[in-house]
């Protein structure tokens, strides 16, 4: 046990911030929504140039990281601060393959991504889920240092800061087609393929939030003493959870690196975890929608953001701050109260 | 022989430093339960903040005088938490965990860019306090004098800390209002003016470990999140908010980082942090956490 009873201030916390009741939707309904947004992700590379195209699919990759980091922080409440750990094992599972296997395959890239973060994540789960709370970050952020200093300081195996090179992969033993650039592949092939490893982990995470397995997980965040009284097995469960959330995030990884072409220990540092926690606010963690959203929209906040200004960080700081203090169900949390009121009002 | 006795002087340097920024941190944690992540930057900007004093205002003069502007990081740290206390984290106490540990996420973001902004991108040094100090020389061992001041400042730190959490009223109604804020306000206690008191002297802790160390070191930017992640290690060894936890955690990692840099440089990180794992993983409250 964590020996943490909840305390006074957490029990009386203001609605504001209390869970929003996860609802049950109806088939249909949800595909009302995810067949014309799948659509329109689909006709993106033909309507916006390279660029904009590169963006979304660097979008794409972190929004299956974030799908996988809500998956503690919002159904299993939580925060890990160490979620770059995953991911960058991930990255640097493809770029060992492609330096000291010499594999061109993305498939084996994703296998190799999935049982690296599988096999880290089990370690650092076994270890992690006995604590909640402050504990749980702090340990999570502590093991995942330990990664980034292995990566930093073994330069001779990771190429310490200079990163490690990953040329474009062979996606299902095709590689660029004659003559094509680098640039095409991307916004095109690999774009399409980024879509489609997210469009079946957007489906997984939605078969796993809505599953019996999802429904104890929120019972161990809302309630961890009854959660244990109705026979949920919470350390096994959260074990799951944490398991499942790493090999998302590792997923991720894989598919980031070759838009990056390279892998820095810059992306296990703790600051990125941050990012993580970042873009899962930004778009909302009560939702399921909201990490996708988030992890979209902060890719093109942050992008732009550099651009506009050196002091890029304080900007992210500030919007962090506003988001935590006036509107801590995120954008997409807002947006459902916004459109619930609207609805009361024109129905009255 | 010569040789152990400056690994060993480094490691009580580099403690003593420890201690002040994880004992602030922990010293905030402990009174109102709230794990401030910007810890780090308080300490760079004392640093900061002594070494343009110092460096900047007065560059050119050796008078030694100059150590009389050694506390300018410290005052100038604990008037931001003065501030900041009151403004930011006063509305997070009441909620849960997660938006205490993202306001103060953001706060890191903007503080780092403040710093960026004031000072430029570049490092500031205040290396004439560091010279002027010179060295001891006792037979043919050679210590920089500097060095040996700052590990006692960090003694005297922890002394004075000491006496003042269990020797005078104030420390009596800040262990009280630590203990149970409830019953302590309902007793007559001013909680919020313990919290400002609490998180101000937290915070020039910190400031003052930035203002000690930037005359051996220069002020760089990024040494604050350096020095958070480092000073986590102690409070989680040690166990959060406690201080002796905070004083026996900085000794341990102040010794097992010295012996890191001269045996095993590469693992050095890793080993802290597994030992800092080791250490959750059979306590989880630390070495001297409470579990409540």
């Amino acid at each position: 046990m964590s020996g943490l009873s909840p305390s006074p201030e957490l029990a009386s916390a203001p609605a504001a911030s209390a869970p929003a009741p996860f609802r049950r939707r109806s088939p249909v309904k949800v595909a009302l929504w995810a067949i014309p947004i799948t659509v329109i992700l689909i006709a993106v590379p033909w309507v916006v140039d390279e660029y904009q195209t590169i963006l979304l699919a660097y979008g794409l990759a972190m929004a299956i990281a974030v799908l996988g980091f809500n998956l503690l922080l919002g159904y299993t409440g939580l925060l890990s601060f160490g979620h770059a750990a995953f991911f960058g094992v991930g990255a640097y599972a493809v770029a060992f393959m492609v330096k000291y296997f010499h594999v061109e395959s993305m498939e084996l890239f994703l296998l190799a991504a999935i049982v690296a973060s599988g096999v880290v994540t089990v370690i650092f789960g076994y270890v992690c889920v006995r604590y909640t709370r402050i504990f749980f970050s702090i340990l999570a952020l502590a093991l995942s240092q330990v990664l980034w200093s292995l990566a930093y300081k073994f330069f001779w195996v990771t190429g310490g800061t200079d990163g490690l090179r990953v040329p474009t992969p062979k996606l299902l033993g095709f590689g660029p087609a004659e003559g094509e650039g680098k640039i095409h592949f991307l916004t095109h092939r690999y774009y399409y393929y980024v879509l489609v490893v997210f469009v079946i982990c957007v489906a997984v995470m939605w078969l796993v939030v809505h599953s019996p397995f999802g429904k104890a997980l929120q019972a161990i965040r809302d309630n961890e003493t009854r959660a244990q009284f109705v026979g949920v097995r919470i350390r096994a469960y959260r074990f799951m959870a944490f398991l499942i959330s790493g090999i998302f995030t590792g997923i991720s990884g894989a598919l980031w690196v070759p838009l990056n072409g390279l892998t820095t220990p810059e992306i296990l540092t703790w600051q990125f975890s941050g990012e993580f926690v970042f873009m899962a606010v930004l778009g909302g963690f009560r939702n399921f929608t909201g990490p996708i959203v988030g992890a979209l929209v902060f890719n093109y906040l942050k992008t732009y953001a550099v651009g506009f200004t050196v002091y890029w960080q304080a900007l992210l700081g500030v919007v962090l701050v506003f988001l935590v203090v006036v509107l801590p169900t995120g954008i997409v949390g807002s947006i459902q109260l916004l459109w619930a009121r609207a609805r009361r009002r024109i129905s009255r | 022989m010569d040789i152990l006795v400056v690994h060993l002087f480094n490691a009580l340097l580099y403690a003593s430093v420890l201690f002040l920024i994880a004992g602030g941190l922990s010293l905030i944690y402990g009174v109102m339960r709230i794990v401030n992540l910007a810890h780090g930057n308080l300490f760079a900007i004392g640093a900061f903040a002594t070494a343009s004093a110092v460096g900047q205002w007065f560059a050119g003069s050796t008078s030694g005088w100059l150590f009389l502007l050694l506390p300018t990081g410290a005052i100038v740290a604990a008037l931001i938490g003065a501030v900041l206390e009151p403004t930011l984290l006063r509305p997070f106490y009441r909620r849960p965990e997660e938006y205490q540990l993202l306001v103060t996420f953001g706060l890191l973001y903007i503080l780092e860019d403040v710093m960026r902004f004031i000072w430029g991108p570049y490092p500031v040094s205040a290396s004439v306090l560091f010279e002027k100090a010179g060295s001891l020389h006792v037979g043919e061992f050679v210590y920089p004098r500097y060095n040996l001041f700052v590990i006692a400042v960090g003694g005297l730190a922890a002394l004075f800390l000491w006496a003042f959490i269990y020797r005078t009223k104030f420390g009596v109604v800040l262990r009280a209002t630590s203990q149970d804020m409830r019953r302590a306000s309902a007793l007559g206690i001013n909680v919020n003016l313990v919290y400002v008191e609490a998180f101000t002297i937290g915070c020039f802790m910190a400031g003052l470990a930035g203002a000690v160390i930037v005359p051996s070191q220069s002020a760089v930017l990024g040494m604050g999140v350096d020095a958070l992640v480092l000073s986590f290690i102690v409070v989680v060894i040690g166990g959060l908010g406690s201080l002796e936890g905070a004083l026996v955690g900085a000794l341990i990692v102040g010794v097992i980082r010295e012996i890191g840099i001269t045996v095993f440089p590469e693992i050095e990180l890793a080993v802290l942090y597994l030992i800092a794992a080791g250490v959750l993983f059979i306590r989880p409250a630390g070495l001297f956490g409470r579990t409540a």
